[in-house]
C-alpha cells in the first residue's frame, strides 16, 4: 500500500517546490509525501503472531504511517532543523524566557546509562544513586531559596504553579478556611498565574500596578480579607523590576491568613544573590528549563521544581526522597501525585550538572551578569528607546520598553520585531506585559558576550532611526529573509487544517 | 567559570556605561537585609571533570536497563531507540530552540509538530490530536477535565485497570471530587465499569492494555457511556501495542491519552515523556495544549503556525482550558523521528515481536510451579501470582540481578489481595536467556521461600 496516491511529488502544488531544490532552500516536503507505509529505517524481524491471547482485538483499521530509510530520515529532520533559529546559532532576546546557553556536558551527563536507563519503578534498592542526586538537588534548591521543602516532581512551569498551590489549598482546608476562594494577580502576571488559580477552582482578582510598574502593597492590603487564599507575585516581576515592598506584602498576606505564592520564572535576575524564602515567599517554582540551563527543546519538556515554606512543606506532594529513602505514597497531610513517577529525571540531572559546575559562586555571577547585561541594553537604546518606569532606576535581568517611540511611523512593535528577524535575530518578547503599550521586553541572559550585545544594540539603534526617518516599509514586509515570511494566522485559525490529508486520488485512467 | 563571556574589565567598562559604581549598586531595589552578604553555603565552581566524576559517581549507583534480565513495566518500557533518533535531537537547531511562536524562523519545529499531530491521530484513530501534553498522567487529567466541559456533567468513573498512579494523579488534580468514581483495582480483568455509567456520567476511563496487561472491550464501553450522553476516554500505555490492536477512535473512543515514552523516548528514571492526546475534531476548542496548523505565508508558500490559541493561558488567562505551556516539544520530536523511521512496517513488526516476546515469557512462567498466569489476554505484559509476597521475591531477585518486574503492592499497597501478584513486560530487547534466568530464579526464590 502506498502513502501517496500521487507517487512521490515531482512538479506540482505547494510540496512540489520543496522536493526539487537544493538543500539549502528553505522548503522540506512533509514526512507523508515522501515516505510511504513500507520503507522502514528499521530492520526488524517479521515474526507471525497467533491471535490466542489478542481476544479479536486485532488491528484493522490501517495505520497509515509513512516510513523512511535512515538516510531518507537523517536528511529529512537535519533539513526540517535548518528552518529553526536557535540560541547556539544567535542571540535570543526573549524576556521572561531566559534563553541561556545549554552546556553540552550536561546532555552527556543525561545519557549516562545510570540515569538514562533505569525505570521508575526498578527496586528502590537499585537506584539508590537517583535518590542522592534527587537529594542534592533538593539541597541546592532548597539552599538557593532558603526553604524548608521541595517537590521536585512537576514537569514544567505551570505545572509547578499548580503543585504549589494545591498545597497552599490544602493548608486551608486542614485549617478549616475553605471560605478562602479568591486569588489576587497583579495584572503583568505570566497568563499561567490567573489560569493555575482558575484551574484549582478560584476566583481571580486583579491588582493594578502603580506608575512605577511595581505592585501597590497599599492595593493589596485593600484587597486582602477573609475570602483571600493567597496573592501569586512575580519577582522580579514582568517589567524587570525588583518588587521593593515585597517583604511588606508578604507581611500583610500572612497577617491577613493567606499564603504568598511567588511565580519564580525570573528566578536567574537573584539566584544566590538574594534567597526567596528571606523575603516570607510561601511557595515559588523554579524553571530548570530557564534558570538552570536545561534546553527548551522547540517547547518543553520543561521542569518545574516547586520549593515550599515550613508552613506549606507538610502539603508537599509525594514521591520525595526523605534521609535517603523515597517515599512514594502520602502520609498525612501530604498530598498525592501530580504527576506518574518521579517527574522529570532527565532535568534533574542537567540542572544538578550546570549547579556544580557553577558553584554557588558562579551562579551569583551569573545572576549579576545577567541583571549587568540587560541594564546595558537599556542603557545603550534608553536615549532612543522609550522607557516605561525610567523613575524605577536600574532593572533587574531584563529591559522593558514601550513603542511610544514608534509613534507616528507606521510601525507596530510587532513590525520591528520581524524586521529584527531580517538583521538575523530572534524578536525579543512582545506585548507582554500587558501593563505597558506595545510592550518590547528584552532579556540577554548572562550567556552573551559585551561583542554581541553591542551588536544587538546597534541594530536595534539602527532600525530605530529607519523607523523614524520613515521607512516602514522595511518593518511592515518583514521578514524578507526568514524561511517564510509572515504567515496567515486568521487563515490557519479559521480553518483549521491540523494533520496532513491525502490528496485527492487522480482519477483512475481507462484500460 | 567557562560559561559566562565577561573579563573583570568588560564588566567595569559596562557598569560605566550603565553609570552604576558597582554591580551590587543595580540591586538598589532589594531591602538592604535580603541582599546576601556572603555567598550561599554551596560549594565552589568546578572544572567540567570534576563534575563529569561526580555525576559518574552517582550513575554507577545505580543498576541500568542494560546490566541484566529486565522485565519492568508498569507504564514505562524498555524498548531500542534507533541511533538516529539522539542524534538528530541533539541538533542545535531542534535542542536549543524555543517554543515557536515566531514561526517565521521556526518552520523546523512547527512542520515537526503538524507531522507529529498527524502521526498520533493515525495512530489513535482520532480525528485530531495536540501537539503533546507532559506524559500519559498528567494528559488522563485533562481528558478527564475537557470530558467535564464538554459534556457539562460532573461524574467521572475510572476503571479498576487504570494504571494506579494515572488514578492518582486524576484525584489530585480533583482534590478527590465526591464525583469521581474509582473503582477497586481488577487484577483479573473482572469488575465491569459498565454498570456504574448514569445519567450524571461525564466520562469512563478505561485503560487498554490496562495495568495488568488485559486487553479491554473499547467497543462495548464506547457503546455502553454514548447510551448514557457521556464520554470514552481511552488510556494507552504502551503505544507500541497499537501497532497490533485496533485503533481506539475505530471503536468509538472520543478522546485518547497516551504515554508516548515506548517510541524514541529513554526510561530516565520516570521523565521526561509524552503525554498524547488525540479527540474528535467537533472536540478541539476543548482540548487543552498547543495545536499546530497549516497555512500559507505573505507569498502564499505553505507554512505551519501554532493556532486556535483561544484556548490557551497566555491569550485567555484564567478562562483558559488549561494552564499548560510548555509541553514535551523534544520527547515528541523524538517520538516522530522515531516513529518516522519505523513507519507502519516498521510498527507492525515491532508490535509482533513485543507479542511475540511476552508470549515466550508468560509460557515460561506458567512452567514455574506455584506461579499463576492471571491474563487470557495481553500485549507485552502480564499479571502473576506468586504463593507468597511479591514484594519481598521482587528483591531477592534483584540480588540475582533479575528485574522481574514490579510487585503490585509497590503502587496499590493497602490492599491485601495484590500483595502476592507481579506485573511483568517483555519486549523486543527480552532474549530467551533473560526468561530462562527469571524462571530459574523465580523457581528457587518461591521454593526457598515456601
Amino acid at each position: 500500500m502506498s502513502m501517496n496516491t500521487q507517487g512521490r511529488p515531482t512538479g506540482t502544488g505547494t510540496a512540489s517546490a520543496a522536493a526539487t531544490g537544493s538543500s539549502l532552500l528553505p522548503n522540506e516536503p512533509l514526512l507523508f509525501e515522501i515516505g510511504d507505509t513500507e520503507h522502514s529505517g528499521v530492520d526488524l524481524p517479521d515474526v507471525a503472531v497467533s491471535g490466542d491471547f489478542l481476544g479479536g482485538f486485532e488491528r484493522k483499521s490501517p495505520l497509515s504511517l509513512a516510513g523512511l530509510t535512515e538516510p531518507e530520515a537523517m536528511r529529512h529532520y537535519v533539513r526540517l532543523s535548518r528552518l529553526n533559529y536557535s540560541i547556539d546559532s544567535g542571540m535570543y532576546p526573549l524576556g521572561s524566557c531566559t534563553m541561556k546557553h545549554n552546556p553540552r556536558l550536561n546532555e552527556k551527563m543525561a545519557r549516562l546509562p545510570g540515569f538514562a536507563d533505569i525505570h521508575p519503578l526498578q527496586p528502590v534498592s537499585t537506584v539508590k544513586g537517583a535518590l542522592e542526586l534527587m537529594s542534592e538537588l533538593a539541597h541546592w534548591l532548597m539552599t538557593l531559596t532558603n526553604t524548608a521543602a521541595v517537590c521536585l516532581t512537576p514537569k514544567a512551569g505551570a505545572h509547578g504553579e499548580m503543585a504549589g498551590m494545591m498545597a497552599i489549598r490544602a493548608a486551608h482546608q486542614a485549617t478549616r478556611q475553605n471560605h478562602r476562594n479568591v486569588v489576587l494577580v497583579p495584572e503583568s502576571a505570566h497568563g499561567t498565574n490567573p489560569a493555575t488559580a482558575a484551574f484549582l477552582g478560584y476566583t481571580v482578582k486583579a491588582i493594578p500596578a502603580r506608575t512605577d510598574g511595581t505592585v501597590d502593597v497599599e492595593a493589596v492590603k485593600a484587597a486582602l480579607g477573609s475570602d483571600i487564599a493567597a496573592i501569586m507575585l512575580t519577582n522580579p516581576n514582568t517589567c524587570g523590576l525588583f518588587e521593593p515592598d515585597i517583604i511588606d506584602i508578604a507581611k500583610a498576606v500572612h497577617d491577613a491568613g493567606a499564603y504568598f505564592y511567588c511565580d519564580g520564572a525570573n528566578f536567574n535576575a537573584i539566584m544566590g544573590v538574594v534567597r526567596p524564602g528571606d523575603l516570607g515567599i510561601d511557595a515559588m517554582h523554579i524553571n530548570l528549563h530557564k534558570t538552570f540551563s536545561t534546553p527548551h527543546g522547540g517547547g518543553g519538556p520543561g521542569a518545574g521544581p516547586v520549593v515550599l515554606s515550613e508552613a506549606l512543606a507538610p502539603f508537599a506532594p509525594v514521591p520525595f526522597v526523605r534521609d535517603g529513602e523515597l517515599v512514594e505514597h502520602p502520609e498525612g497531610t501530604h498530598l498525592g501525585r501530580v504527576t506518574a513517577f518521579n517527574g522529570q529525571m532527565g532535568m534533574y540531572v542537567r540542572a544538578l550538572t550546570y549547579m556544580l559546575s557553577h558553584g554557588g559562586d558562579g551562579l551569583a555571577q551569573a545572576a549579576k551578569d545577567a541583571v549587568l547585561n540587560a541594564n546595558y541594553v537599556k542603557a545603550r537604546l534608553g536615549d532612543v528607546f522609550s522607557v516605561p518606569f525610567a523613575e524605577a532606576g536600574f532593572c533587574m535581568h531584563e529591559a522593558l520598553f514601550d513603542d511610544s517611540f514608534l509613534e507616528g511611523s507606521g510601525v507596530t512593535t510587532l513590525d520591528f520585531a520581524k524586521a529584527l528577524i531580517d538583521e538575523g535575530y530572534h524578536p525579543m518578547t512582545m506585548y507582554f506585559p500587558l501593563v505597558v503599550h506595545g510592550a518590547m521586553l528584552i532579556e540577554p541572559t548572562e550567556s552573551e558576550s559585551r561583542q554581541t550585545l553591542d551588536h544587538f544594540c546597534e541594530t536595534m539603534l539602527d532600525l530605530a532611526a529607519d523607523a523614524k526617518a520613515g521607512n516602514a516599509e522595511r518593518f511592515t514586509a518583514a521578514p524578507t529573509r526568514a524561511p517564510r515570511r509572515r504567515l496567515d494566522e486568521t487563515r490557519a485559525a479559521r480553518q483549521p487544517k491540523l494533520k496532513w490529508e491525502a490528496p485527492q486520488p487522480l482519477p483512475q485512467a481507462a484500460e | 567559570m567557562r560559561y559566562l563571556p565577561h573579563s573583570a574589565a568588560e564588566r567595569a567598562e559596562m557598569l560605566a556605561v550603565i553609570g552604576a559604581k558597582s554591580a551590587e549598586e543595580l540591586f538598589g531595589a532589594v531591602p538592604r537585609h535580603a541582599l546576601l552578604t556572603r555567598p550561599v553555603d554551596l560549594p565552589a565552581h568546578s572544572p567540567e571533570f570534576l563534575v563529569e566524576a561526580r555525576m559518574r559517581a552517582m550513575a554507577a549507583r545505580n543498576r541500568a536497563g542494560a546490566d541484566g534480565p529486565f522485565f519492568v513495566g508498569a507504564g514505562a518500557y524498555r524498548h531500542h531507540v534507533p541511533a538516529t533518533v539522539d542524534h538528530l535531537i541533539q541538533r542545535s537547531e531542534w535542542l536549543t530552540a524555543y517554543t515557536p511562536y515566531q514561526p517565521e524562523v521556526s518552520q523546523g519545529t512547527l512542520q515537526m509538530l503538524f507531522e507529529f499531530q498527524t502521526q498520533v491521530a493515525h495512530l489513535t484513530g482520532m480525528d485530531v490530536a495536540n501537539a503533546s501534553m507532559y506524559d500519559g498522567s498528567t494528559a488522563t487529567a485533562e481528558a478527564v477535565l475537557m470530558a467535564r466541559r464538554l459534556t457539562r456533567k460532573d461524574r467521572i468513573i475510572l476503571s479498576g485497570g487504570l494504571h494506579p498512579h494515572y488514578r492518582d494523579v486524576v484525584h489530585t488534580y480533583l482534590d478527590n471530587s465526591p464525583n469521581l468514581v474509582s473503582l477497586p483495582a481488577s487484577p483479573e480483568g473482572q469488575g465491569d465499569i459498565l454498570d456504574r455509567i448514569d445519567d450524571d456520567t461525564a466520562a469512563i476511563v478505561i485503560q487498554t492494555p490496562d495495568f495488568f496487561g488485559h486487553l479491554r472491550d473499547v467497543k462495548r464501553a464506547a457503546d455502553a457511556i454514548h447510551a448514557k450522553g457521556g464520554l470514552l476516554i481511552v488510556v494507552v500505555t504502551e503505544v507500541v501495542s497499537l501497532g497490533l490492536l485496533e485503533a481506539p477512535g475505530a471503536l468509538g473512543a472520543d478522546i485518547v491519552v497516551c504515554e508516548g515514552q515506548s517510541i524514541g523516548n529513554a526510561l530516565n528514571f520516570g521523565g521526561p515523556y509524552v503525554g498524547l492526546m488525540a479527540t474528535r475534531k467537533e472536540f478541539i476548542r476543548q482540548m487543552p495544549g498547543r495545536l499546530c496548523g497549516e497555512t500559507v505565508d505573505a507569498d502564499g508558500n505553505r507554512g505551519f503556525v501554532l493556532t486556535l490559541s483561544t484556548r490557551e493561558q497566555h491569550i485567555r488567562r484564567e478562562k483558559a482550558t488549561s494552564n499548560i505551556c510548555t509541553n514535551s516539544g523534544l520527547c515528541a520530536l523524538a517520538f516522530s523521528i522515531h516513529m518516522s523511521l519505523l513507519g507502519e512496517a516498521g510498527l507492525t513488526r515491532l508490535a509482533r515481536l513485543n507479542h511475540s516476546r511476552a508470549a515466550a515469557l508468560a509460557k515460561a512462567l506458567r512452567a514455574v510451579p506455584g506461579v499463576e498466569l492471571l491474563n487470557k489476554t495481553f500485549f507485552n505484559e502480564m499479571t502473576i501470582r506468586l504463593p507468597i509476597p511479591a514484594a519481598p521475591v521482587i528483591e531477592i531477585l534483584a540480588e540475582a540481578d533479575v528485574l522481574a518486574g514490579v510487585p503490585v503492592s509497590r503502587l496499590i499497597p493497602d490492599d491485601p489481595a495484590v500483595d502476592n501478584l507481579i506485573v511483568l513486560a517483555a519486549t523486543e530487547l527480552t532474549t530467551d536467556a533473560d526468561i530462562d534466568m527469571l524462571a530459574t530464579c523465580l523457581n528457587a526464590a518461591i521454593g526457598g521461600a515456601a
